[in-house]
């Protein structure tokens, strides 16, 4: 019963983690350790609550969850399991079950609307002579983003050619090419495929805005080695002010409003008033945590307690 | 050109026929449409139509013999539909397609709009 105590207890520490860190500012400083501390917190979790539950049912072994689970499977029940240990054992594979076909659900959800999508693409999009690689749909309203996937598209509306000057467009490209290439939509879906299980966790829901802003701060910051960060500040602020609509009259105040949670605000101050990368050290210690809290649960499965 | 690649324009090319006509064609028709700039196999425009119909692009109805084939939706409803998801002005984020960047109302826009003539201004004096 240790290893379930120790597993349930880890899956705690998962929850609480996912908590602090959501809302958290100095992971926008170094966004690929964030998005590496996330998918640990994530995978870890979900290893632990499984564990756990199997863990409870496997006791009777007394050898640890691994030995007692290949022992389960092998058909070598040594004492009677108890009405606790059945009901454990189906709720941990049940969640284990849920965890995949949720994982599974997105990826087919998912996959569905990117080949309709690329479908109409494919009908209606046209090339342009000056962006090689790019399409462009005939439609005032300005849209730029790319259909992830092995043959990944990036796509701008003429609304987007109209609003942007050229740099600023190349920066913009720059930036979804950086989805496209680091795949950061495979980032995204283990978090958003928990909605089909917790649709109304503020916690799921939570992690899925910090992790969604990570990747394009990520995003950014490839851009910004290819283009200058004013470039891709002005896009973005001429993307997140077109749409046209009027504005109530008052007093022009230049200051942001500083409890703004909005993406494209956050983003658009990071990328005006920068914040100093992540120190070396703090990044190899997020990294380090992301690895042993992944690995955590497997050490905690082979320990024969 | 390579066999998908040719399949997809040839899609195109007949959607945009059947989109033009506003009528619905018979394969033979969408051939003879075609003619003017294409030497095309009549069993070649019956798999373009027959893939179209499968996709749900065409919808197709029976005329003594042959099939009468037209345009699902119109080409506007389509560019619609390729809009509402790039824009994704729903709060319910999903994962199909990685944007830019979502357009933002109100205070919020307006900030931005005097933020950018900030940079703007400042570019300006800067030279």
């Amino acid at each position: 019963m240790i290893t379930a105590a120790l597993l349930a207890a880890l899956s705690l520490v998962c929850v609480a983690a996912a908590t602090a860190l959501a809302p958290a500012r100095w992971p926008r400083r170094g966004p690929s350790s964030g998005i590496v501390l996330w998918q640990a917190i994530g995978l870890a979790w979900g290893l632990a609550m499984v564990g756990a539950a199997l863990a409870v049912a496997v006791a009777p072994y007394g050898r640890g969850l691994a030995f007692g689970l290949v022992a389960l499977v092998r058909g070598d029940v040594p004492v009677a399991l108890g009405p606790l240990r059945i009901v454990a054992l189906a709720g941990g594979t049940a969640l284990f079950g849920l965890l995949v076909s949720a994982l599974l659900a997105s990826l087919v959800q998912v996959g569905l609307a990117r080949r309709r999508h690329r479908t109409l693409l494919a009908l209606l999009a046209d090339g342009h002579p000056g962006l090689p690689g790019t399409l462009v749909v005939d439609h005032p309203a300005a849209a730029a983003y790319c259909v992830p996937g092995v043959r990944a598209r990036v796509v701008v509306s003429a609304g987007a050619l109209r609003l942007l000057a050229r740099d600023e467009l190349q920066a913009v490209l720059a930036h979804e090419r950086a989805h496209a290439r680091e795949r950061h939509d495979l980032v995204l879906l283990p978090f958003t495929s928990l909605r089909w299980i917790f649709p109304r966790s503020r916690i799921v829901r939570n992690a899925i805005d910090a992790v969604s802003l990570l990747v394009e701060m990520r995003a950014d910051d490839r851009a910004l080695s290819e283009q200058p960060r004013r470039l891709l500040a002005t896009a973005l602020l001429r993307f997140g002010a077109s749409e046209p609509r009027a504005t109530p009259s008052g007093t022009l105040g230049i200051a942001f409003p500083a409890v703004s949670q909005d993406p494209v605000v956050v983003r658009a101050l990071r990328l005006i008033g920068p914040s100093p990368a992540l120190p070396r050290h703090i990044q190899v210690i997020t990294w380090g945590t992301a690895g042993a809290l992944a690995a955590l649960p497997l050490a905690l499965a082979l320990l024969p307690l | 050109m390579d066999g998908v690649n040719r399949l997809g324009y040839l899609e195109r090319t007949v959607m945009n026929v059947l989109w033009e006509r506003g009528e619905p064609l018979t394969a033979r028709d969408v051939g003879r449409a075609l003619a003017g700039d294409r030497d095309l196999a009549h069993t070649t425009v019956m798999t373009v139509l027959d893939r179209l119909a499968k996709k749900g692009l065409l919808a197709r109805q029976r005329d003594g013999r042959a099939w009468r084939y037209r345009p699902a939706a119109s080409r506007e409803t389509y560019v619609a539909e390729l809009m509402l998801n790039a824009l994704d002005q729903t709060r319910d984020r999903d994962a199909a397609l990685a944007r830019f960047a979502r357009s933002v109302t109100g205070e919020e826009a307006r900030v931005l709009r005097s933020a950018l003539d900030e940079i703007e201004r400042g570019r300006g004096r800067g030279g």
